[in-house]
């Protein structure tokens, strides 16, 4: 083998964002010339970040770059481009309504007169496609596409841009197992013909299939480069998760009642045609608090979608209370005392530009003490807002302010406030205490599980692994739609163990797994 | 019987009309697929109109008309693009004041170059000429009605071919349809989305202000007050009824023209032209109702054959 050559070196990367998060805390980051370099690290741990400087979308607090062995500075997406970086974004930067040689060539049209070129260009597209063996037709339309060919797309705008480094994020996450073989295929040619690639990715088996050298971050540091033949799937996931500061919530035993919603052989297939959620199954019962943890993009988003009414199933059942829910909407729903925590609570938890009070009243103004023949008592409002405030800690000037000039910890005491006043059975906390500071993180957890000791079913679904085992009685791992593992007793585990769950290493047997349903 | 001179004058008529329509609304298409929208389409036709005889009448030619025609458009586009696109200020409000200034600001000016209010009747201005075209104005009947036209007739129909190669076979035309349809794939190959929106608003200026001016130097060869009589909102649907696309634009333009023209004649036979102008609306209302259930249920199929074999 050659000597190998350094193509791009970080040092002591910071970048502190203007508010206040800091992504990256001093990471070092090198890769050599024809490999294909792995970046794995947890949820929110600073890759995306990472990338973003590399690419020029984002500006260092400090540290250097340097490329080929020379300082530079990158700052913008098209000197990126120059400097022969190209990136394949997650989400597709695409024009569906063009074909795949007029996406390719957009910005760097070959012409002639004033005239496009169209012929010299799908030749050119054909003969980059040919010898990566990309079996993609440079006159069909992107909308006529499927994600893997859209995804070769992507990649060949950057090679027809003369990219010799390529940055890809997560490119797995939305394909097919077939479609994911094939983009192998193709990264290990384009490395055999010179290219070095970036592969972003926690599923450790492909890491392992594909890689030579891996990068783990955590919590914005570097945990260091491994040579991926030395190093075990274990390994890497003790050096991925593991937490800083173990939190210790107090509680109580919890007392178990009958169940609330029961979950079976549910299967949701997403507009890709890939399934989302197979044939899941769990039960949810009164008073536990039920995590569900796992690495984003596992089906998680899908099945609060299904529980709250907000997406259709195709197959299987969801019983919330002994009532199927297939035909129900989301009012039907909300009728059967489910409350909804949103992921994002900055478009489905509150209406920005609306007050404190009209946020937290939003779903009970058409009460009888709030209205009566469809004109509202201002008076009740108002008391309702200042009792509310007081009572969920909300700093405010006043409940009458716009909720989007509070801060993200008080923005989501609101919307707890407006879904636990209304006496639910069950709670869907959905990231509950995403980007929110320490003070409010506590006082939702213990709302939580006030609400639980109360007899209420909580279903806590988060990517934060301190409050996924602090917080549950019990956990589901899910893995690709499926339940990987489920631990009756959440005290008696370790982040360790769950890390394993969580990256596909391992997977329980089909009978441990039977125990989330509870005998039904 | 009809009389046979009656169709050769109406069909003569429906291409007379149409000139307008099919301008601003090819006009539109820059706009619309490049995600602007509009709406002073309007105003600008206005606006140019009236400058367009001001040039001629005060330079003493037509080029000093087509000068001040453009120009007066050029600027006016600026301006919406300007605080459209630089201001970030909501497009339809901007769209709103570009017609609400047109209507005040041509009957001031008017008034201030001819002392009158309703028409420039009293002012020597220039017209567009009239086109014999050689050998088909010597066809029977199809002479009489492809030939004779104003200049800016076979200009607009020219346009069409011309709007098509400059969408569909230029650079230009590539990246202004990319940034219309995803803002954030077109900037993350480095271009410049505002660059392009502003350079179509105003490409745009200029087919709607030679729609404006066709109007009082061709089809009239004086400015009246508010002239354009909503031309400019019809091209607007035209344009949208002919999804944006040059040739689905002619198609629509002398849909709604076709209308226009037969409202002029059912008043002759004391057929209220109000219910004749409405004609063209509740047509268009009929068919986009329908393209849009169809498309709809094609999308359903779709999504249900994918997940069906999924499923299998």
């Amino acid at each position: 083998m050659e000597a190998k050559r350094e193509v791009l070196r970080m040092e002591n990367i910071v970048k502190v964002y203007s508010n206040g998060v800091m992504a990256n805390k001093g990471i070092n980051f090198s890769i050599n010339a024809g490999e294909i370099h792995a970046l794995s690290g947890e949820n929110g741990a600073g890759k995306s970040t990472l990338m973003k400087i590399i690419f020029g979308e984002e500006q260092p607090t400090s540290g250097d770059i340097y490329i080929n062995g020379q300082k530079t500075v990158i700052t913008s997406p098209q000197l990126a481009i120059k400097l022969g970086i190209g990136m394949v974004h997650q989400h597709f930067m695409l024009v569906s309504s063009m074909t795949v040689a007029e996406n390719v060539i957009l910005g760097v049209e070959p012409t002639k007169g004033i005239l496009i070129n169209m012929k010299h260009a799908i030749k050119q597209v054909e003969e980059i496609a040919e010898k990566y063996n990309m079996n993609i037709n440079p006159k069909m339309k992107v909308e006529d596409l499927t994600v893997g060919q859209k995804q070769k797309v992507e990649i060949l705008k950057a090679l027809f841009r003369g990219a010799k480094i390529l940055i890809l994020d997560e490119p797995t996450a939305v394909l097919t197992p077939q479609e994911t073989t094939e983009l192998f295929e193709e990264l290990k040619r384009l490395r055999d013909s010179g290219y070095t690639i970036i592969f972003i990715s926690h599923k450790l088996n492909e890491v392992k299939e594909l890689c030579n050298r891996i990068t783990i971050i955590r919590h914005g540091k570097s945990m260091g480069v491994y040579d991926v033949k030395t190093v075990t799937e274990q390994d890497i996931s003790n050096l991925m998760v593991g937490r800083d500061v173990i939190l210790n919530i107090e509680k109580s035993a919890p007392k178990i009642g009958k169940t609330t919603i029961r979950v079976s052989d549910l299967t949701i297939i997403g507009e890709n045609g890939k399934h989302c959620i197979n044939r899941l199954s769990f039960s949810l019962r009164e008073g536990e608090i039920l995590g569900i943890a796992g690495v984003e993009g596992n089906g998680q988003l899908e099945l609060v979608e299904a529980l709250t009414g907000l997406r259709k199933y195709n197959a299987g059942s969801i019983e919330i209370c002994g009532k199927e829910i297939s035909q129900c909407n989301v009012k039907d729903i909300r009728k059967l005392a489910v409350s909804h925590i949103p992921e994002d609570r900055m478009t489905t938890g509150a209406a920005p530009s609306l007050s404190i009070t009209e946020n937290m009243l939003s779903d009970k103004i058409s009460s009888n003490s709030f209205s009566k023949h469809g004109i509202i008592n201002k008076r009740a409002i108002k008391q309702y807002g200042i009792d509310m405030v007081k009572q969920y800690q909300i700093l405010c000037k006043n409940p009458d302010v716009s909720i989007d000039s509070l801060s993200g910890g008080n923005i989501q005491k609101a919307v707890l406030a407006r879904e636990l006043s209304n006496n639910p059975k069950i709670i869907i906390a959905d990231q509950p205490t995403r980007g929110v500071d320490v003070g409010a993180t506590e006082f939702i957890h213990k709302r939580l599980i006030n609400m639980r000791d109360n007899k209420k079913s909580v279903l806590l679904i988060s990517s934060d692994l301190n409050e996924v085992l602090g917080l549950s009685d019990s956990i589901i791992v899910m893995h690709e739609g499926r339940i990987a593992a489920y631990f009756p007793d959440a005290a008696k585990i370790t982040e360790l163990q769950l890390g394993g769950y969580m990256l596909g290493i391992e997977k329980q047997s089909e009978e441990e797994i039977k125990e989330v349903r509870h005998g039904q | 019987m009809i009389d046979y001179s009656f169709i050769v004058d109406f069909l003569f008529m429906w291409i007379r009309v149409a000139t307008p329509i099919l301008l601003a609304s090819l006009g539109a298409i820059l706009c619309e697929k490049s995600g602007v929208v509009n709406l002073g389409l309007d105003g600008i036709m206005l606006i140019s109109a009236l400058f367009g005889v001001l040039g001629s009448a005060y330079g003493g030619n037509l080029i000093w008309g087509v000068i001040a025609g453009v120009g007066s458009a050029l600027i006016i586009s600026g301006i919406f693009a300007y605080f459209h696109l630089v201001l970030k200020a909501n497009a339809v409000l901007c769209g709103t004041a570009v017609n609400t200034i047109a209507s005040g600001l041509t009957v001031f000016a008017l008034q201030l170059a001819t002392g009158e209010k309703g028409s420039s009747s009293s002012l020597k201005s220039y017209t567009f000429p009239t086109v014999n075209i050689p050998f088909i104005k010597d066809i029977p009947i199809l002479g009489d009605i492809l030939s004779g036209h104003n200049l800016i007739t076979y200009i607009a129909f020219l346009m069409v071919i011309v709007i098509w190669i400059f969408m569909y076979k230029t650079p230009l035309g590539l990246r202004m349809r990319a940034v219309g349809e995803n803002p954030n794939a077109a900037s993350s190959v480095g271009q410049n989305v505002i660059k392009i929106r502003f350079l179509a608003i105003l490409l745009c200026g200029v087919l709607v202000g030679f729609g404006g001016m066709y109007l009082s130097m061709g089809y009239l060869s004086m400015f009246t007050r508010d002239m354009v009589a909503g031309r400019g909102f019809i091209a607007l649907a035209a344009c949208a009824m002919g999804q944006a696309t040059p040739v689905g634009v002619l198609i629509s333009s002398m849909v709604f023209a076709f209308f226009d023209g037969l409202s002029n004649i059912l008043q002759l036979l004391q057929i209220p032209s109000e219910f004749v102008q409405m004609l063209p609306y509740v047509a268009t209302i009929f068919g986009l109702t329908v393209y849009s259930i169809q498309k709809i249920r094609l999308q359903k199929k779709k999504s249900k054959e994918i997940q069906q074999n999924v499923i299998e």
